[in-house]
């Protein structure tokens, strides 16, 4: 079996020269409580997204719009540790689930559980990389450095303001994937992405030579329709979570036929 | 010793930690900053503003009265930022930063604001140089300070309640962060304090530190030497940067920084960052934080308004961990002992943040060698806090104090 960040590159590609659009999902996990998360992910399977980004909740979230704000209110109830994230994850692997897992969350959340000790419990217990979205190139380096060797991917982002000898920059230290963020703001379901999105997305993948995935604000087919032929996967987040804030019970169905929606637009 | 480094750290802290869209903008504002400090009309301009329009500079007060009161055997001296417009040192930030955005053709001011003092000075700044002006404010302090509120209003700016976490100072700050993410291109972030990525904390310390340089000038023409103690409150710290930063390379001046330990250091209930916290990454630094085992940040507490934040800048735990400064903290009551001191002995009624360096001079006045001369950083006044004090002593009595027997 293939691992860590050739695992998530190879799981984007194989599905990108099937034809398809790969998926990535983003939910909080512990979003409102452990079982609803196995549940939704084990659910999510049969639509066979790419990857998946599980969440860690942290408290004070700045890149993240007030549905995933009030998700991670929501999961920070149980008070959940990251050792209890990765026994999360090594439960649903040992039920079978497979899809590359990204752990989303703010850095101070692995800074105060150690580098070191993160990497190691990553790898144990089936995490294939991260997204830490106020961890930017310039502060990549210890983190890197406990990465070093290990199969696990550090998935970098970029975003409109991101010039163009900064993208290749970004490019070259990213694993997995580069994360482009579609506008400039917050996550978030929107109506409408920005007008120049498609000139962005050729000039970002001319110049990256990793896979390009966009996210923030995708939350319709008509998006997923304008978005898949420049891009290499999209994120979907917000629209997903609102799914669970509307009715955590019924979410994982819900979730599973909204990205089945979305996958049968392009 | 120039710090910090051009990545921003003051040894292993500050740091950028900031989402993408906001990097390219931290090197914008970093490049047109350092081309800034060499513009002398830059500074004459920030300068005559901050002597015609804001009352610099501040008095070196020699207080005689406190002196004696505390034993006779060292001399008191109060820098007195609570004579500057707004009523504290706030305004000395907000005018140099709402400059450098006006330099830089921004049109849009945003700004967060814990009790209201630092959103009244950047509205200031704002009407007086003619820019929009948003602060974001929680709503918990939005009720707690409604005058406050009221007050930017009138100076035309708009004030945004933030209804998300615990509705204090450090989710406006977040809030402020995302709507700084949104608003890119034409808005540029007042911050308050000597927090956030790089340049901000030294930005805001070269902003204040004309509180010490008036200091050691005001001092050696009056005593002819420098001081031995500098005291100075911190929740932030950026009354106490500002005081102690031209002080720093004098190895014989001994920088004290009083934090707010609330209801005391054993709950967990106060704003002792540094005495009490341990190191983390929020609002763009690597800094000492309240935060429980996980990482998840802690309310902060403290009876003065302006102290009650979960982080402190990153030079000061840069000069906490190589003891160039001093840090401890006192409590509510002691604050508010202090604050009924310094009105009765002085008549200066300190705000409750100031009150918290009174109180440590006070508790310690025995242990200062005879002859010691020990300047206080007077960051505020305190009539915000009146009411708040009046409210307090009416519930607990036993905790008004009395300093002359005869009155």
């Amino acid at each position: 079996m293939l691992k860590g960040k050739n695992k998530v590159k190879k799981a984007i590609l194989a599905q990108k020269s099937k034809g398809e659009v790969p998926l990535i999902p983003y939910i909080t996990a512990f979003d409102p409580d452990k079982e609803t998360t196995k549940r939704i992910l084990l659910e999510m399977a049969e639509v066979e997204p790419c990857c998946v980004e599980l969440g860690f909740p942290f408290s004070d979230p700045v890149a993240d719009g007030p549905t995933i704000q009030k998700a991670m209110v929501r999961a920070l109830k149980n008070a959940p540790t990251l050792d209890e994230y990765f026994e999360l994850v090594s439960e649903v692997r040992s039920q079978g689930f497979q899809i590359p897992i990204l752990l989303m969350t703010y850095y101070n959340i692995l800074y105060r559980y150690g580098l070191r000790k993160v990497v190691e419990e990553a790898l144990s217990s089936g995490v294939d990389g991260f997204i830490i979205p106020d961890l930017p190139l310039e502060e990549i380096a210890p983190f890197k450095k406990e990465l070093k060797g290990s199969s696990l991917a550090l998935v970098l982002l970029c975003a409109p303001t991101t010039p163009e000898d900064r993208i290749k920059r970004i490019s070259k230290a990213t694993s997995g994937f580069l994360y482009y963020v579609s506008l400039t703001g917050i996550t978030g379901a929107r109506d409408r992405l920005p007008e120049d999105i498609r000139q962005r997305l050729i000039l970002v993948k001319k110049l990256s030579s990793q896979p390009v995935a966009v996210g923030f604000g995708i939350s319709k087919p008509e998006h997923v329709q304008l978005l898949s032929p420049y891009a290499d996967a999209l994120v979907v987040g917000s629209a997903l979570v609102r799914l669970i804030e509307e009715d955590a019970k019924s979410s994982p169905r819900a979730i599973k036929n909204f990205l089945r929606t979305l996958k049968g637009s392009q | 010793m120039s710090l910090p480094n051009k990545k921003g750290y003051f040894g292993k802290f500050g740091g950028r930690f900031v989402p993408e869209t906001l990097m390219p903008l931290l090197y914008e504002l970093s490049d047109f900053y350092a081309k800034v400090k060499r513009d002398r009309s830059f500074w004459q301009e920030w300068k005559s503003l901050l002597q015609e329009y804001a009352g610099r500079p501040t008095p070196l007060y020699y207080a005689k009265n406190l002196s004696e009161y505390l034993g006779g055997h060292i001399k008191v001296y109060l820098k007195r930022e609570d004579l500057l417009h707004t009523g504290a040192h706030k305004l000395n930030n907000t005018l140099g930063q709402v400059l450098l955005a006006k330099r830089m053709g921004k049109t849009r001011v945003i700004a967060e604001t814990g009790a209201g003092q630092h959103g009244v000075a950047t509205a200031t700044a704002c009407a007086l140089l003619g820019l929009e002006c948003v602060v974001y404010m929680g709503t918990k302090d939005v009720e707690r300070q409604a005058l406050n509120v009221f007050r930017m209003n009138l100076l035309g700016a708009k004030v945004i309640p933030v209804e998300s976490g615990t509705q204090t100072l450090k989710d406006a700050i977040n809030e402020a962060l995302r709507d700084w993410v949104t608003n890119v291109k034409n808005t540029f972030y007042v911050i308050g304090s000597v927090v956030g990525p790089h340049p901000y904390p030294m930005m805001v310390r070269d902003f204040q530190s004309i509180i010490g340089q008036e200091t050691k000038a005001q001092l050696l023409k009056r005593e002819g030497r420098l001081p031995d103690y500098v005291i100075a409150c911190v929740g932030g710290g950026s009354n106490a940067m500002g005081i102690f930063y031209p002080f720093a390379k004098y190895r014989e001046v001994r920088l004290i920084g009083v934090e707010a330990a609330g209801h005391g250091l054993e709950t967990d209930k106060h704003s002792a960052t540094l005495t009490r916290g341990e190191p983390g990454v929020l609002h763009g630094m690597l800094t000492y934080l309240l935060q429980d085992k996980v990482g998840q940040i802690k309310g902060a507490h403290s009876i003065a308004p302006g102290l009650d934040y979960p982080g402190v800048g990153p030079e000061h735990s840069y000069f906490k961990e190589t003891g160039r400064a001093f840090y401890t903290a006192v409590d509510d009551r002691s604050a508010l002992s202090a604050f009924q001191v310094l009105s009765e002995v002085e008549g200066i009624i300190p705000a409750l943040e100031s009150a918290h360096a009174i109180a440590y001079l006070i508790e310690q006045a025995k242990d200062f060698p005879k002859g010691s001369i020990i300047v206080v950083n007077l960051s505020g006044r305190g009539d915000k806090d009146v009411p708040s004090v009046k409210a307090y002593l009416e519930e607990k009595p036993e905790l008004k104090v009395k300093v002359r027997t005869n009155a």
